[in-house]
């Protein structure tokens, strides 16, 4: 089993470390599987996430100069990796302004993804070298089942999400209030978020945001534009997802499949990612 | 004793204040001929500093009325530093500072005369106590290496805030490593990242030291002289022997010199002493000759080879490092190195050999009081007595 990689470019950098950013506040643990196209980041439905899965996917050549990888073996030529998304994301802060970094599968007193990274000091002549040893957990062969790429489900509603900032700060407010929200929205442009107590109701309509076109009309066929579908889901899960996107989205899709769950689809750049919330139950 | 500190230096001293605050709760204020000594030891004694600073600092400095035997008093950090508890605001309204201990009054005064004639008295009060007075000499390490302080500031930015404890060394090729050390866990899934930071000799001024040599000591307790000589922009100079014996950070120029010493982790176990090891930049696989320049690696190391390296390496795995610290005295309870009998000894007892230090330090102590047939120091020289005052 072996990987390395090397980043030279410095907006290839910043942009890998955005990513890594983001992910850190997404999943305090995640599983990152490498093959021999892409990178991605996995959050599995297991209990210890609630529900939540997520799907990360970048490719490889767009960020890397160089990348080598070897898999388990032959047939299955993938490393799929646990850690703790906090560790990468410090390690790639400290590469502000690096001249290169280089992420190497290693094992050093325990396994670990070194990312070594070469800084070139204004005040120093020669070049200062840090290296982070981030310890990881090799997930084996049998347990990959469970971190394939989930599939997209029929969606009963799909909608283009307004500014995620906007729905960060609404949404913060309305977690002071209730623990669950309704997240609703129809064909025609209209997204609600709902939340409903005892004494008060609160709801934000955000109107105008556009359907995407869905490839197959047959769910949708049968639905006026104006009906409304929702899901009851957990606000700080929400929360979770919103506070993670620092930077504005190239496209934002909310995918609604009644009562069962919202799926998020976004596309930074050329950095995929899928974020599944669960009904509230 | 009387002196008037004026202009940038009352902020100078505020910052020595902060500096001192990292290590201990009690400052030692101790007027000499030679200038104003500032002195600090943390509680489990195995932290001390000092800054001196000279005549010359002071637009008037007094140390003792004439026919007067010096005084020397001890304060609560907390209240000193409350003088100079913003340091932003002291640097932009305080003119004057007027520090002043006589022996009929009962406080220790320190009166800031600021703008607008906005005068602030403080009264402090103090205990009467024995000259804090450790022993060491730079002069007997054998290892020094000496820096402008923002080498070894920026170095240490890439660590973690809360990181306690950090290996300082010399690598392959002459370069010194700052790596964060880690006690060995047993749980790999509760390991911590290990972050490691390499720097070239040419940014040196001075490097006398050995490759292989490494000493372990608190960060923390580093951190704060090292932000004072970086705001200072002196240079730092660190003088270290073996692991277990203590390290010596000094800063000096005309006006003021510092002395931190922290006591370093006796550690028996190589590995994660061994900054020759094979790292990503220097791999040492068993077969081959290592030749390959720090920087230039990317071809060479392998998973495979580290794993070769470490079989030969990972023998002493089993014992856990012994950490113990160069003062004896505390810690070991045969030795009796320091009499505490004087009468007018301060209320401040050596550490108790059985009682459980603060879990900060349980590192640099347990060992040597759980096993003290180990004694691995013997007669060495007491680090911090409260002796009756010799000098």
């Amino acid at each position: 089993m072996k990987f390395r990689a090397k980043i030279v470019d410095l907006a290839c950098l910043n942009h890998f470390t955005r990513v890594s950013n983001m992910i850190a506040k997404l999943a305090k643990t995640c599983t990152l599987r490498i093959s021999p196209e892409k990178l991605n980041f996995i959050l599995s439905d297991k209990l210890a996430s609630g529900g939540v899965s997520m799907w990360c996917e970048l490719e490889q050549e767009n960020i890397f100069s160089e990348f080598q990888m070897e898999g388990v073996s032959a047939e299955n030529n993938e490393i799929y990796l646990e850690l703790t998304s906090e560790n990468l994301s410090r390690a790639l802060k400290t590469a502000q302004n690096a001249r290169a970094l280089k992420i190497k599968l290693t094992n050093k007193h325990f396994p670990c993804l070194t990312v070594s990274v070469e800084l070139q000091l204004s005040s120093s002549s020669s070049s200062r070298i840090v290296t982070h040893d981030i310890p990881i957990k090799v997930i084996p062969r049998r347990l990959w089942k469970d971190l394939q790429e989930p599939s997209v489900p029929d969606s009963d509603v799909s909608i283009y999400l307004p500014a995620l900032k906007t729905m960060k700060s609404v949404v913060e407010k309305m977690k002071n209030i209730s623990n669950h929200l309704v997240i609703e929205a129809n064909l025609n442009g209209d997204l609600n978020l709902k939340i409903e107590t005892e004494l008060v109701c609160v709801t934000t309509h955000f109107k105008d945001l556009g359907n995407p076109v869905l490839p197959s009309e047959s769910v949708s066929q049968n639905r006026h534009p104006e009906d409304m579908v929702e899901v009851h889901i957990d606000i700080r899960k929400l929360l979770q997802f919103l506070a993670g996107q620092q930077v504005t989205p190239t496209k934002a899709v909310c995918n609604i499949v009644s009562n069962r769950m919202v799926h998020f689809d976004l596309l930074l750049d050329d950095i995929s990612l899928q974020y599944f919330i669960p009904a509230w139950s | 004793m009387k002196c008037l500190i004026t202009g940038g230096n009352v902020k100078v001293l505020g910052k020595a204040v902060h500096s001192l605050s990292r290590i201990g709760d009690e400052l030692y204020l101790e007027p000499l001929k030679g200038g104003l000594s500032l002195r600090t030891v943390n509680s489990s004694r195995s932290a001390y500093a000092c800054f001196l600073f000279a005549p010359l600092f002071f637009q008037q400095y007094q140390a003792a009325s004439p026919g007067q035997d010096l005084l020397r008093c001890k304060i609560l950090m907390k209240s000193f530093l409350s003088v100079f508890r913003s340091l932003a605001m002291v640097e932009k309204s305080v003119e004057k500072c007027c520090i002043s201990l006589s022996g009929s009054n009962s406080h220790l005064v320190v009166q800031l005369h600021c703008k607008y004639g906005v005068k602030k008295t403080h009264n402090l009060s103090f205990q009467d106590c024995e000259s804090l007075q450790a022993v060491f000499n730079p002069a007997l390490c054998p290892h020094l290496l000496r820096a402008p302080a923002r080498v070894l500031a920026e170095a240490v930015l890439s660590f973690p805030p809360a990181l306690t404890e950090v290996t300082l060394g010399i690598g392959h090729g002459q370069r010194v490593i700052l790596r964060s050390y880690q006690e060995e866990e047993a749980d790999n899934a509760n390991k911590a990242m290990v972050t490691e930071t390499s720097i070239g000799e040419e940014d040196f001024q001075q490097l006398q030291a050995p490759e292989g040599i490494a000493v372990t000591f608190c960060l923390k307790e580093f951190r704060g002289l090292l932000s004072f000589a970086e705001s200072a922009n002196l240079s730092l100079s660190v003088h270290f022997d073996v692991p277990g014996r203590p390290v010596i950070f000094t800063i000096e120029d005309s006006l003021l010199d510092g002395h931190f010493v922290l006591a370093t982790l006796l550690e028996q176990d190589p590995c994660s002493q061994d900054l020759c090891s094979p790292k990503p930049c220097q791999p040492v696989p068993q077969k081959e000759a290592h030749s390959t320049p720090p920087l230039d690696d990317f071809t060479n190391d392998d998973i495979d080879c580290y794993m070769i390296a470490m079989e030969t390496t990972v023998g002493s795995e089993g014992s856990r490092a012994q950490p113990s610290t160069s003062l004896p005295h505390v810690s070991q309870p045969s030795h009796d190195l320091a009499p505490s009998s004087e009468e007018e000894e301060e209320a401040e007892p050596s550490t108790v050999p059985g009682t459980p230090p603060p879990k900060k330090f349980r590192s640099l102590f347990f060992g040597s009081i759980l096993a003290p047939v180990h004694s691995p120091q013997g007669p060495s020289p007491v680090l911090a007595e409260d002796s009756d005052g010799e000098g």
